[in-house]
């Protein structure tokens, strides 16, 4: 049964982000890639890490991909199909260079060791089982507090950012 | 082989779909798609090794990593938002006025 879903999810996945950088249209590409996300919720959700899987839908299929195709469809591109490479042999090399990295991943994949499970006095081990929303939680108050104080000066400024970027005049 | 070896492929395979794609297209757009296919194979590499290893940091990272992918893509947009205002275009290959 693990097998069959991880199957599923995962050949579906890789075909839809095989899709997304090969479709002519953006458009595609942008729904091609919330079909990738999706799968991978479903196997956030098969590795129980539930808090995970929820927030991939909501912020990367919903938000994110939402502001990818609103400004997709805000820029009204008159020609949405790539032009001719300035460069002569770009796909030819990146083919080879792509197929290289895939090689080399896949052999270190196929030779790791899986880890040791490490015991529950380990530092970082949270009540509940690992993944539960309490433990995620647990562990982001409090030893990765700090980070996540952090993570709300960065997004302040991105958005500061983007508004000095998109005024047309301050 | 255990189902742990086949996240591990399922990443790399994700990953270099990514790599290709920003290598090969020129639409911005489909590059920060890209970036987000290669972002969102890591984040599986570190679910999978936060399952397998029974601790929960990996998905507190994954979390930071969200915020990041999200500060990072709503930079990106505006840039291409607002450089289609001056050019017109979101070609990655016609940004070239500072080529020598």
């Amino acid at each position: 049964m693990d097998y069959f879903l991880f199957s599923v999810a995962a050949i579906i996945a890789v075909v839809s982000a095989v899709l997304v950088i090969v479709q002519r249209n953006p458009m595609h590409s942008a729904l091609y890639l919330i079909i990738t996300l999706l799968c991978i919720a479903v196997l956030y959700l098969q590795l129980s890490a539930q808090f995970v899987a929820a927030v991939q839908v909501i912020v990367y299929a919903g938000a994110i991909m939402v502001l990818f195709l609103f400004v997709l469809m805000l820029l009204d591109q008159e020609n949405p199909i790539d032009t001719p490479s300035t460069l002569r042999y770009q796909n030819p090399v990146a083919a080879v260079m792509g197929l290289l990295l895939l090689v080399e991943l896949l052999f270190l994949s196929a030779r790791a060791q899986p880890p040791a499970v490490l015991t529950s006095g380990a530092p970082g081990s949270s009540p509940g089982f690992p993944g539960s929303v309490e433990s995620v939680a647990e562990s982001m108050f409090t030893r990765y507090l700090f980070p996540f104080e952090l993570t709300s000066v960065l997004l302040l400024i991105g958005m500061v950012g983007v508004i000095v970027l998109a005024k047309r005049k301050l | 082989m255990p189902l742990f070896h086949y996240y591990l492929l399922l990443s790399g395979a994700l990953f270099t779909i990514g790599v290709v794609g920003v290598l090969t297209r020129r639409n911005a757009l489909v590059v920060l798609m890209s970036i987000e296919l290669m972002l969102n194979a890591v984040n599986l590499l570190f679910v999978t090794f936060s399952k397998y290893l029974g601790i929960v940091d990996g998905q507190v990272i994954v979390f930071f990593v969200m915020v990041v992918a999200a500060a990072e893509v709503a930079v990106g947009l505006g840039i291409v938002v607002s450089r289609f205002r001056l050019t017109g275009t979101v070609d990655a290959d016609k940004a070239s006025l500072m080529k020598w």
